[in-house]
């Protein structure tokens, strides 16, 4: 790999990372992308949106997040020095509020009043219905109706935060049918609608924009790195649904070429069965406005995704991803649902932290790769989120091992 | 670039209507809605039931612009089986009995992507298909399928809405040939319209920058409704309308009959829009 030329330059002014990406819309929403696009690059130029956003994030969110040394967790394994970057200890309990802040201002800045969301299990919804309630917009949630049954926590604190979770029954009732319906609702009140997409997915320029405000999660690992260890890690390991948690986590790295990077993708029951690894098992697509990988069939119609985790349960994936894994810059793997159980577990028993299932399913990729480097290997697990919104999924994959103690 | 002096079946069609003094109606259903036979039963049954072009849906299980009906449609059409091949078939089966009706397929960029550009161009051209209506495809990616389906032989048909400003409309002319599909209200197919008025002046708007045939579409479910549209407009689309009478039947063959008599009745208010 070649260092002249940065990785981190995309998307190109179409919003391609390489064949994918771009700005598959309909015509009623491609002036208001346009202006958000406008909009954004505004914003980058202007100090006094940096310096609101910094002041938010110290004081609202909690900001910086540690980069805590999992030492027994470690010693368990017996192998790589295990670092985990703490978004679990994030306001609202996973890093998607990196994300809500930047783009809540940047509706602010546009003049829009309401602000739409979809989310899968919750979490991207809880944030952003904390941001709209900290600045005082309408807020309207769709979430699809299988997810709301697995997740219900999460829906009585939208609720709670003023939101309205609108059930989406269209489709299979997951996050795909909830961005569909998003869609429709933006397409529907583009005047005075703001939509707050929370992976780094969707038309241009979303996959870049949510990108730069999770990039923070990767410059401040480098930061504390540097000073725990006064060097790079050697390998970085982050879940992958949409893929935002991962990309904040390595964008700021991709120009090191030291630096391993490991896309965990969730393999639900298995590759030949159903899961949710749109690059492991994806063909190349078009959906929700990007080119990217995704769960289809011969026909071009979108396949369900399956995975324990609902924030992993999507067919598809951020573009800029695609182009990493075509270029072969980041690696992509795939766990399945009982060795994210297995990781979510080992967390639990060895460092007394409960994570969220998608985080579960970085942490049991690291299961397998910890023990077969050596002690001086540094790796840093990306903890995306906490697990509590997790407790009926969980106990009742656990209930025999739980009713034993 | 080439132009050929030969006019195309959409253009003749259009032509003809425009000596008549009257606005075209524009049939959408969704292929393979309900079952693969009854609805090539409806497609077969359009042209002589007053259907003046014929807009044929390809199901796709993420229609991220339309409402519930079209979504259903789909939905029904994809649990029975229905695919590309079927698809282009019905239009291939058409052709053999009607070579005047110009028939376009309306639909999502990602079944065709899946299935090939130049291979869904070169089956779409030989089966019949006049023109093309992907919602995903801004002016913006041109390059993906408008200007491969232009040297086709196929027009592609723009859609133009209350958001296309006057900074918008020229990207979104160019290479839009056939017509303009005009969505007359932001949101999704079978919300409702506004008024007929505020319609009219947008169209008559966007005619002071083109002589393409104008269509309009997006919640015309009437006979009424559109008589008043087809006062102004080239075209008159009602799709969710037509596929809400096979929603509503009891048995698929009831609802091709529903869909034909609706169409009856919307030929009939059309050809009196104007008198």
């Amino acid at each position: 790999m070649s260092t002249d030329t940065s990785l981190r330059q995309g998307p190109d002014a179409s919003g391609f990372f390489g064949r994918f990406g771009g700005r598959f819309v309909a015509e009623t929403l491609m002036p208001l992308i346009l202006e958000l696009q406008d909009e954004y690059e505004k914003a980058k130029q202007d100090p006094a949106f940096h310096a609101e956003l910094e002041k938010l994030r110290k004081d609202f969110v909690g900001r910086e997040t540690p980069l805590y040394l999992a030492e027994r967790l470690t010693e368990a394994l017996g192998g790589a020095k295990i670092y985990l970057k703490r978004e679990d200890l994030n306001h609202t309990g996973a890093h998607k509020i990196n994300n809500c802040l930047g783009q809540i201002l940047l509706a602010k800045r546009m003049g829009k009043k309401r602000i739409i969301a979809e989310t899968g299990a919750g979490m991207h919804g809880v944030a952003t219905a904390t941001v709209a309630a900290r600045f005082g917009m309408e807020c309207v949630i769709y979430m699809g109706s299988t997810d709301i049954h697995r997740q219900q926590p999460n829906v009585q604190r939208m609720k709670l935060l003023g939101a309205e979770v609108i059930p989406v029954t269209s489709g299979t009732g997951t996050l795909k049918d909830a961005m569909n319906e998003a869609l429709r609702d933006w397409v529907t009140n583009v005047a005075d609608t703001f939509y707050i997409i929370g992976t780094v997915a969707g038309p241009h320029p979303y996959p870049a924009l949510v990108r730069d405000f999770q990039a923070v999660i990767g410059e401040e690992t480098r930061a504390q790195l540097m000073e725990k260890e006064g060097r790079l890690p050697d390998t970085l390991v982050a879940c992958i649904g949409g893929g935002s948690n991962a990309m904040g986590l390595f964008h700021p790295f991709l120009d090191e070429e030291s630096v391993r990077m490991i896309g965990v993708e969730a393999g639900g029951e298995g590759l030949d069965k159903r899961h949710a690894a749109s690059l492991k098992g994806g063909e190349p697509g078009v959906l929700h406005g990007n080119r990217t990988f995704l769960l289809q069939s011969e026909d071009g119609q979108i396949q369900d995704a399956h995975s324990i985790s609902a924030g992993l349960d999507y067919p598809g994936i951020g573009p800029e991803h695609a182009w990493l894994h075509d270029i072969k810059r980041v690696e992509y793997v795939a766990v399945t649902d009982e060795e994210a159980l297995d990781g979510f577990k080992a967390l639990c028993k060895y460092e007394g932290i409960i994570p969220a299932l998608e985080s579960s399913h970085a942490l049991a990729h690291v299961l397998k790769l910890a023990p077969t480097l050596p002690k001086d290997h540094i790796i840093v697990v990306n903890l995306s989120g906490r697990g509590d919104k997790d407790m009926t999924t969980v106990t009742e994959h656990l209930a025999d091992e739980l009713a034993e103690q | 670039m080439t132009h050929t002096t030969e006019s195309s079946r959409m253009e003749r069609r259009f032509a003809a209507l425009k000596e008549e003094n009257r606005p075209a109606l524009v049939t959408f259903v969704t292929a393979g809605d309900p079952d693969y036979a009854s609805s090539l039963d409806t497609l077969l049954g359009l042209p002589e039931a007053g259907a003046d072009v014929i807009e044929l849906g390809m199901p796709f299980t993420d229609p991220m612009a339309d409402g519930p009906a079209i979504q259903l449609a789909s939905q029904r059409a994809l649990a029975a089986g229905q695919d590309m091949l079927k698809t282009l078939q019905m239009v291939r089966i058409l052709r053999e009995q009607d070579q005047d009706t110009p028939l376009v397929l309306m639909g999502y960029y990602n079944p065709i992507y899946r299935y090939g550009v130049e291979r869904f161009l070169e089956e779409a051209a030989e089966a019949g298909v006049d023109g093309l209506i992907v919602v995903d495809l801004p002016p913006e990616h041109d390059a993906e399928l408008c200007e491969p389906a232009r040297d086709a032989g196929i027009h592609f048909i723009r859609l133009a809405t209350p958001t296309t400003d006057a900074k918008r409309l020229p990207g979104v002319l160019n290479n839009t040939s056939g017509f303009l599909y005009y969505v007359s209200s932001t949101g999704v197919t079978g919300s409702a319209p506004p008024t007929p008025e505020k319609v009219e002046q947008e169209v008559n708007a966007i005619r002071a920058h083109t002589d393409i045939p104008i269509g309009v579409g997006f919640g015309i479910r009437t006979p009424e409704q559109a008589a008043r549209i087809g006062q102004f407009a080239d075209g008159v689309v009602v799709g969710s309308a037509l596929v809400d009478c096979i929603a509503k039947a009891d048995t698929p063959e009831a609802g091709t009959q529903a869909v034909l008599a609706l169409t009856r009745e919307l030929a009939a208010a059309v050809r009196t829009a104007r008198t």
